[in-house]
């Protein structure tokens, strides 16, 4: 049941996206943008918490799960060491992403050669 | 000829592109991305024994590294290009910016190429993820102070 759960969220998110890119003048790195936003945005009241533990993985491979994660190890550090602990934090979650795309992407530009 | 005129002709003859099919398309590939985590992170928590969060973080590197070699083989464009948001909404758009970047700017050297220009991109996505979690982070402090 998970996997449906799974399938739909994310689904859902990247429709909204396409209703968007659609309908109005953004490109794709604007909208990228936005949901990072919203994600943060969703954090704020802890309803982004709510979808993660009802949907499954489907919520961490959006992008909307890098802004969330962002506000979650920003308060891991305000757990650790109050108010100082707020900027120390932000990225307690997020570097497992950013730093596997640098390593990978830094390899695969020196493997491959760009085609146009 | 005016240009509205020619504007006119253009978008009778351009063939439109119905906006449904791209509509199914994105939110079944988007889908099929929110599946394939799924699946994924239940095979490590299940098999590996790993924990969910070691699960998430193994999941996301291995959905990286197969969209970075297939940019590299100049696959994943095309592939963006039929799949519009299915494909960019996932950690595979972040990782499909940086990639592409990177190789684009391989030819002007490895300090001044790809370290300048490797988030030439995607650093914008950081940013403000960054810029947005300090604000809503304070919000969220001052009123629930955790």
């Amino acid at each position: 049941m998970s996997y449906i759960y799974s399938f739909i969220f994310a689904g859902v998110v990247c429709l909204i996206a396409e209703i968007i890119l659609n309908n109005t003048n953004l490109k794709p790195g604007h909208i990228i943008c936005l949901f990072v936003i919203f994600g943060s945005m969703l954090d704020t009241f802890k309803i982004y918490d709510f979808f993660q533990d009802n949907f499954g993985a489907g919520t961490s491979i959006v992008i909307t799960s890098f802004g969330h994660l962002i506000m979650h190890g920003a308060f891991l550090g305000v757990k650790q060491s109050g108010f100082i602990g707020f900027l120390n934090g932000f990225f307690n979650y997020t570097t497992v992403g950013i730093s596997a795309t640098i390593v990978f992407a830094f390899i695969t530009s020196i493997l491959f050669k760009a085609k146009n | 000829m005016t240009k509205e005129e020619y504007n006119n002709i253009c978008d009778k003859v351009m063939p439109k592109e119905s906006h449904l099919k791209r509509y199914v398309i994105s939110f079944f590939i988007g889908g099929l991305m929110g599946f394939v985590a799924e699946l994924l992170t239940n095979i490590f928590i299940n098999y590996f024994y790993l924990s969910y969060n070691d699960s998430i973080s193994l999941m996301l590197i291995i959905v990286i590294f197969i969209t970075s070699i297939l940019t590299g083989l100049g696959v994943f464009d095309n592939l963006v290009e039929i799949c519009g948001a299915g494909l960019f909404i996932p950690i595979t758009g972040f990782a499909h910016s940086t990639t592409s970047s990177a190789l684009e700017y391989r030819k002007e050297g490895f300090i001044f190429g790809i370290g300048s220009n490797i988030f030439k991109l995607s650093g914008s996505v950081i940013l403000y993820a960054v810029v947005s979690s300090f604000f809503f982070g304070l919000i969220r402090y001052l009123l629930l102070e955790i």
